[in-house]
């Protein structure tokens, strides 16, 4: 047992150097001011007052609802197909999941890429359109190519985690609710649906996280002008270079995080709490 | 009796397997019936059929006159107690049960009555608001029940309920589950591969091996008129032996002759014989039919089982009474143990 244990310390150590000293940092310059040296250094909370603006609050706003946005529908699809890949026979389950695990493969810059060149002006669509003798329709630097981004990205962590909990369900459930009376819909709406809400969290978090905290989308599919709270830290940091600042979104962006990670959480033990405590009568 | 089921020609196969021969079979109201028989012989398969999640290739299911062949189960009078329970995970104790009712869109209020008189038939009353996951396997078996008889169905099939359960709640649940089927007065069909578990509960067993039916009858004849060497072999322990019907009531076997009980085989045909180990009497090698020596014996509780090595061969004999092994001892037995069964038939 001691020979194992000693294995964890280069583990330790990497997750020291590279997760909690850099995490140290940003709230060591979120509560700072700019300029400052070593031996030298003054605390304020000028930072997060800044970001109490409206344009700020906006721009968070935004990514919030951009998020949400990209989360429900997310859900509206996959989950439609995570069933049917339950559904479907062992071999076309293997053949589909893989369908939806490659495009992961590639990287998400050159796919997010690739929509640019499908969506833009003299892209796919419109040259589809054209060529058809209809308007041409003005696709890019929307919120709809935003959304469109992120779903394309996002969608199969949420089909893989409801897919997970739905092949993982036990047969004889749902045939003990069609013995018990229950058509095809009562035994989704009040079996299989209720049992598979562990996997729509799973996929909540897994969709909801990078969407909110997502750059590269809202950059290549928003242009420039399209600020979202991940543009806003990267601006911060890269092109106006105030890192003080920067730190404090992204501390701030942490907090948002934690906090929809609890609501989440607290509401999924809630489902568990009402279905065994529910009133008898 | 009123017929209640009837299979008729029943023929399933998967895949290249035949599971079901051409079963025919008649259940009657009120029965308590087992369809018993070794792993992979179609019973769980026939229940299924009977309960419509999977449908045979040939033959038909009459139930109360009409073919249900079609019917999804859904719309069956048939309820199913199933091998883990598949209880749901999500709804405690009173909500399982009261899951058919709430279908049929049964007011609150009659719901509460019948689950409660559910509750006391199979002594669950004050686990309503129980989390069925934390239940022991013996209390979740009595809600799977509930939840079956709570819908009032005409048949309840039980596919190896008490299989997970240790010796001795399997013991009492047996005894229970036919107390239950006396006081809800309804046709249970149970499947095991347990023969004690059969020669206790059942009104009627239905032998079956390798898709096809061995034999039909009450307790007591499957036990003591075995129709082949399978049903002989799989009930019960016993001396299987070979041997020659030369005329009605005569039989010989390892060189010696017998009265016995049978009549209407063929002259001189070639038999089955079995002879149950607790129908042969120790006696002196003076007083024996077949004498031999004690090779071995073991205490088993109620009886001691003793081997006997005889010139033919080594009999199973259950006794009371201590033996001393190497002792020389005859064996002893009456016309009617004897049982002869036809050849044909057998596996």
């Amino acid at each position: 047992m001691k020979l194992y244990r000693s294995f964890v310390q280069p583990y330790l150590f990497w997750m020291g150097v590279f997760i909690v000293v850099p995490m140290l940092l940003i709230l060591f310059y979120a509560f700072t001011t700019s300029g400052n040296n070593i031996i030298s250094f003054r605390f304020t909370l000028d930072n997060f007052i800044r970001f109490g603006e409206p344009i700020f609050l906006r721009v968070l706003l935004r990514s919030l609802s951009i998020a949400l946005t990209t989360t429900i529908i997310s859900i509206l699809i996959g989950y439609p197909v995570a069933y049917l890949i339950s559904q479907s026979n062992e071999r076309m389950q293997t053949l589909l999941i893989l369908l939806i695990t490659i495009p992961m493969w590639i990287n998400m810059l050159v796919r997010t890429y690739a929509w640019i060149g499908i969506l833009s002006e003299n892209g796919l669509i419109n040259s589809f359109l054209a060529w058809l003798g209809l308007p041409t329709l003005n696709l890019m630097y929307t919120d709809f190519a935003v959304i469109l981004g992120m779903v394309y990205n996002f969608l199969p962590f949420m089909i893989l985690s409801i897919y997970t909990v739905l092949a993982k369900l036990d047969k004889a459930l749902i045939q003990a609710s069609y013995d018990l009376g229950a058509n095809k819909f009562q035994t989704f709406t009040k079996i299989i649906l209720p049992l598979s809400v562990p996997g729509i969290i799973s996929g909540i978090t897994l969709v909801f996280l990078p969407a909110v905290s997502t750059f590269v989308i809202p950059k290549f599919l928003g242009g420039g002008n399209y600020v979202l709270i991940g543009n806003l830290i990267e601006t911060q940091f890269i092109t106006v270079g105030q890192w003080n600042f920067g730190s404090a979104i992204s501390m701030i962006m942490a907090s948002v995080i934690m906090l929809s990670m609890f609501i989440t959480k607290r509401f999924d033990q809630d489902i568990e709490e009402i279905q065994s405590r529910k009133e008898v009568g | 009796m009123k017929k209640l089921i009837e299979f008729k020609n029943i023929v399933k196969g998967f895949d290249d397997t035949i599971v079901l021969k051409g079963i025919n079979l008649t259940i009657h109201e009120n029965e308590f019936v087992t369809l018993l028989g070794p792993s992979g012989c179609g019973k769980t398969t026939l229940l299924r059929i009977l309960g419509g999640f999977i449908e045979q290739n040939n033959g038909e299911v009459y139930f109360d006159g009409i073919e249900i062949s079609k019917l999804p189960p859904y719309k069956r009078e048939i309820n199913t107690v199933f091998q883990r329970y598949a209880l749901f995970p999500h709804m405690n104790v009173y909500d399982n049960i009261a899951f058919g009712l709430r279908i049929k869109k049964t007011s609150e209020e009659i719901i509460k009555q019948k689950v409660e008189k559910m509750l006391r038939l199979v002594g669950l009353v004050g686990f309503e608001k129980r989390a069925v996951t934390l239940l022991s396997g013996g209390q979740q078996q009595r809600v799977a029940i509930a939840r079956a008889l709570v819908n009032e169905p005409m048949v309840l099939l039980l596919d190896e309920p008490l299989g997970a359960l240790d010796l001795k709640l399997r013991k009492e649940m047996q005894i229970e589950l036919k107390k239950i089927q006396k006081e809800v007065g309804i046709t249970f069909i149970y499947v095991t591969h347990d023969q004690e578990e059969a020669l206790t509960m059942s009104d009627k067993i239905v032998v079956m091996n390798e898709g096809e039916i061995q034999q039909i009858g009450t307790p007591t004849d499957i036990y003591n008129e075995p129709e082949n060497r399978f049903v002989a072999d799989f009930i019960g322990e016993s001396n299987i032996l070979e041997g020659i019907m030369h005329d009605d009531y005569v039989v010989s076997f390892d060189g010696i002759t017998f009265d016995c009980v049978d009549y209407g085989f063929h002259d001189n045909e070639d038999v089955d014989i079995v002879i149950r180990p607790e129908d042969i009497d120790i006696v002196s090698v003076e007083q024996g039919k077949i004498h031999g020596q004690v090779i071995s014996s073991l205490f088993k509780g109620v009886h001691f089982e003793v081997f006997v090595k005889s010139a033919h061969r080594e009999w199973m004999i259950h006794t009371t009474d201590p033996v001393v092994i190497n002792d020389q001892v005859g064996l002893s037995f009456y016309p009617e143990d004897i049982h002869v069964m036809s050849k044909l038939g057998a596996y």
